[in-house]
């Protein structure tokens, strides 16, 4: 495998949270009972006629400007011609020749460093409705989902590992919530993935036949689906073999691709210009309104963290790679002078109690600066202060001044009260003296310890190891 | 009483607005007589007799109140059966949809409801409006009042047939190649296809949306005008519809049409038109110079191609257009299929007609592959060609005439196992407006043994008023 690369190409489907559908003002909340969010119009009855919702057009550029695409002037809608159930129309409704964002590109930390991957196209299309096997021999059909607006992402092929290609899906995914136009759940599958997949000799110019594998619901299937195709097509062409174009589809027990169809059965979509619907037309004042509400995307945050808060590279990559996280960040720091408190509290702490794939924290972000104000301030030492996060993480309610007055958490900076900790672990631990005294340093460690124990945990760590280090030398 | 039968829109407004009758008793008199004489004429699919005498007895109690709506208050009328009326089926006279019914109402019918008339039924057609004499019905042809063996055209031949033969007082119809215009030519009436957009086509189901216009079939030109007027406006839930200016329609009809320039085409007059239709148009020509206006000739190179031009065109979007009949949801879904493939292979073959067929895999195939380039696109410029080409004639000219079909009705079964080729002569005469969204109105000018033969007028996008007040003057004239 080490003497052949992959080359890999993404298609991500987003569903746009707009309101309502993208041609009827059906509702487009998830988990509604089946068929309770259709309409004469979504379900294509006969004389029914789209009409384009404006929201959607808005979003797909929104999602085209955090991607540095090209917006168009004027888009063209066209018709996808196949039969499925779950297609009420024999047609989709999407986006061919002239699409409303092309040219763009997005930039991440991948396998190699920073990387970027340009944009062929983002366009706008209309969601299927979904087949449901319930065991028996029918299939049934819920179109909840038929109409609802999504956005295609289509990448040029330049991404070349799994794990870069999971890094450019995390970041596509960071960057279209940024904007708002997705919410991104994968599980939901307002957020589905689509892989194109070739392997050739290394050094090889030409790229191999491809393979296509569908609809990929989560990170880690998007890169083990590429690992194992990628080590399918390398087998085969060590074998001898010929790849052929084919669609695949990756079956999440088994961890391998099957076969869908081959490129004899492909499809001719017979796409022409949708009759029903006129031309998008975009002009500049639009684009720049749009482009003026977009908020600040995650690197001109990590940017910002770096330069006007010199947070660490480290720290202010994983703040801005998850906008709940930066945002909520940027509130908490906002009521502190002790900002890189905020952030190394929230990195250790906050992400490991959170948990999850999105950062999520109850707690007024007013109060978890005024904890880390507490801890700046020395008026409580770092075991107490992770204890009253945890403390507040399981009830949001608590005033973190009152809990630390309630629980006596305050740090203990007086000399003299130190000053006597210090002289009783001295006292009662010889042993560990005569170590230290040996030379065996890491001796003061349990003296400390036993102080700090003897306090409740409420020592100040510096004042008291200085007080011990005087104490024996 | 079945003399009133015959009377104009204004004169039955007259009447109701007097008590002469009320439209309950002309609503009546029209079902009785449809009941004598549509198991004939097959003009209606379906007739609501129902919901028609409850329609008629509202506009009375309005009358009665002292608020009647306007002309069309109490009038009552018949819609082709490809427009969404709901609680009514919507056959399209097609076996897929036998027994389907529409949810809901399409604009025009909602306007119409709005304006107080009356909806007697639903006319018959060639299934989905693909046809000329509307012989492919899936619930039998509809025959011409004239001569029962003749055809009454089509496709909205049961609509054309329906006015002449005093089953309603107006009918909707559709016009996607001429659908409108040539069954009025026919049955000797008022055929209007309005300006692309100016008619919502919510709840007409399509044919080829970027061709299809719903029309008006009537008596008179002042008919056609007082529907023209209630229907025409934007609809929000047409994104191709427009806003009609219709204070343009204001103003006495018909105006005066002294100095009005109208041209015939000399690519007209060098078809093989009947020596019938020939003596017709120039009959027509004469008349408009004695009204004063200024007859001219123009030149619009294109014209033989517009036929083959609106056959891929239509057939293409039709392809996709029907493809929504597939027996998943509603409609005809044949039984005992082993699998998903032969459910569609069988419920569409059982369901639909030869020359729907026909058009269906034309329309595939030219958008597949190779041939999407070479017969589609270039069909899609020839469209374009076409435009331009009118666009300069309507440079010079404010209005085109020439004739709406080659000849009189044809005998039914003429043409049966004929491929389109039989129907491009008559075609080609109506697709000029189609393909380029004009606006044009036939009227009867003469007859031959008794058949009328028809005149069409275009004019130019959204002057509509132009047509009315010439066709007006001509049909006075040429009586």
């Amino acid at each position: 495998m080490k003497n052949y690369e992959m080359t890999v190409g993404l298609e991500v489907h987003a569903e746009l949270s707009t309101k309502t559908k993208i041609f009827c003002s059906c509702p487009t909340e998830f988990g509604a009972p089946p068929n309770s969010q259709i309409c004469p119009i979504c379900m294509g009855l006969p004389g029914t006629l789209p009409v384009l919702n404006r929201r959607a057009v808005e979003f797909a550029i929104k999602a085209g400007l955090a991607t540095n695409c090209k917006i168009a002037h004027r888009a063209g809608i066209d018709r996808k011609n196949y039969f499925y159930p779950d297609l009420p129309k024999g047609y989709q409704i999407s986006q061919y020749a002239r699409p409303i964002c092309y040219d763009g590109y997005i930039e991440f930390d991948g396998e190699s460093g920073r990387e970027r991957v340009e944009l062929e196209r983002i366009h706008i299309e209309e969601d299927a409705g979904k087949l449901i096997h319930d065991g028996t021999e029918r299939t049934l059909v819920d179109f909840n989902r038929c109409g609802r607006p999504l956005i295609e992402i289509v990448s040029r092929p330049q991404i070349y590992s799994s794990e870069s290609a999971r890094a450019y899906l995390k970041k596509l995914r960071t960057l279209l919530l940024a904007v708002g136009v997705s919410d991104c759940k994968m599980n939901e599958g307002s957020l589905r993935c689509d892989v194109n997949i070739s392997v050739r000799r290394a050094g090889e110019e030409k790229l191999g036949e491809r393979t296509e594998i569908k609809n990929l619901n989560s990170f880690a299937f998007v890169a083990k689906a590429i690992e194992n195709e990628f080590s399918r097509q390398c087998e085969m062409l060590e074998r001898g073999e010929r790849i052929v174009r084919q669609t695949l589809r990756f079956n999440a027990s088994s961890g391998k691709c099957e076969v869908m169809r081959s490129k004899e059965s492909a499809t001719d979509y017979r796409y022409f210009p949708e009759p029903d619907l006129a031309d998008i037309l975009i002009d500049d004042a639009d684009i720049e309104r749009i482009r003026d509400g977009i908020p600040m995307l995650p690197d001109q945050r990590r940017e910002r963290y770096i330069k006007d808060l010199a947070l660490a590279d480290a720290d202010a990559a994983i703040l801005s790679s998850d906008l709940a996280l930066s945002d909520y960040f940027d509130r908490a720091a906002s009521v502190t002078e002790h900002k890189r408190t905020v952030a190394n509290m929230l990195i250790s702490e906050g992400l490991r109690l959170s948990g999850g794939e999105d950062f999520f924290c109850q707690i007024a972000p007013e109060k978890f600066g005024m904890l880390c104000d507490m801890f700046g301030e020395d008026r409580i030492n770092s075991s107490s202060a992770k204890k009253l996060l945890a403390r507040m993480w399981s009830d949001p309610e608590l005033d973190p001044e009152a809990t630390a007055e309630s629980e006596s958490l305050w740090q203990i900076n007086d000399r003299d009260r130190l000053l006597g900790l210090a002289l009783s672990a001295i006292e009662q631990n010889p042993k560990a003296v005569e170590d230290y005294r040996r030379g065996k340093s890491f001796a003061l460690k349990s003296i400390i310890g036993k102080a700090m124990g003897a306090s409740g945990g409420r020592a100040n760590p510096k004042i008291l190891e200085e007080i011990i280090l005087e104490k024996i030398k | 009483m079945s003399d009133i039968l015959k009377r104009s829109i204004s004169e039955h407004a007259t009447a109701l607005a007097k008590k002469e009758y009320s439209s309950v008793d002309l609503t009546g008199v029209f079902l009785e007589r449809i009941e004598r004489e549509n198991s004939e004429i097959n003009a209606y699919i379906t007739v609501a007799r129902e919901s028609a005498l409850a329609s008629a007895r509202e506009s009375d109690e309005r009358r009665a109140c002292g608020e009647a709506r306007g002309a069309l208050d109490g009038i009552p009328y018949a819609a082709k059966d490809n427009i969404a009326v709901r609680g009514l089926r919507l056959s399209c006279a097609s076996r897929m949809l036998e027994n389907y019914v529409s949810p809901y109402d399409a604009s025009v019918i909602s306007s119409l409801r709005d304006a107080g008339a009356v909806l007697l039924g639903k006319t018959n057609l060639d299934e989905f409006a693909m046809g000329t004499g509307t012989e492919s019905s899936h619930f039998g042809r509809a025959k011409n009042p004239l001569d029962t063996d003749r055809v009454s055209g089509g496709s909205s031949g049961g609509s054309a047939a329906a006015v002449a033969a005093d089953l309603c007082s107006f009918a909707l119809g559709s016009d996607t190649g001429g659908s409108v215009r040539q069954p009025a030519a026919f049955c000797g009436i008022i055929g209007l296809r309005p300006t692309y957009s100016a008619l919502s086509r919510m709840g007409l189901v399509g044919f080829a949306p970027s061709l299809d216009t719903i029309g008006i079939i009537s008596r008179t030109v002042g008919d056609c005008a007082t529907v023209f007027r209630a229907t025409a406006k934007r609809d929000p839930l047409d994104s191709t519809s427009a806003h009609f200016p219709t204070e343009s329609l204001n103003g006495a009809l018909p105006a005066d049409i002294r100095g009005k320039r109208i041209a015939l085409i000399r690519e007209v007059m060098e078809l093989d038109i009947s020596e019938g239709q020939r003596i017709a148009h120039s009959r027509a020509a004469d008349a408009l110079r004695e009204l004063g206006a200024e007859v001219i000739e123009v030149s619009v190179p294109s014209l033989r191609a517009s036929y083959a031009t609106y056959y891929a065109i239509s057939s293409a979007e039709a392809s996709s257009n029907l493809a929504r009949f597939d027996g998943v949801r509603y409609g005809m879904r044949a039984d005992d299929t082993e699998s998903l493939e032969e459910m569609y292979v069988k419920s569409r073959s059982l369901g639909f007609g030869d020359e729907v067929k026909r058009r269906m895999m034309f329309g595939a195939l030219i958008l597949s592959g190779d041939y999407k380039k070479d017969i589609y696109e270039n069909a899609l410029r020839t469209r374009a060609r076409i435009n331009a080409e009118l666009a300069e004639a309507f440079s010079v000219a404010d209005l085109l005439m020439l004739p709406t079909s080659s000849g009189y009705a044809y005998r039914a079964g003429e043409f049966k196992d004929g491929l389109f080729d039989a129907h491009a002569k008559d075609d080609l005469l109506c697709t000029l407006s189609s393909l380029s969204g004009l606006p044009s109105i036939s009227l009867p000018c003469s007859t031959v043994r008794k058949l009328p033969l028809g005149i069409q007028l275009i004019g130019r996008a959204f002057e509509e008023k132009t047509l009315f007040d010439v066709a007006a003057h001509l049909q006075c004239a040429l009586n």
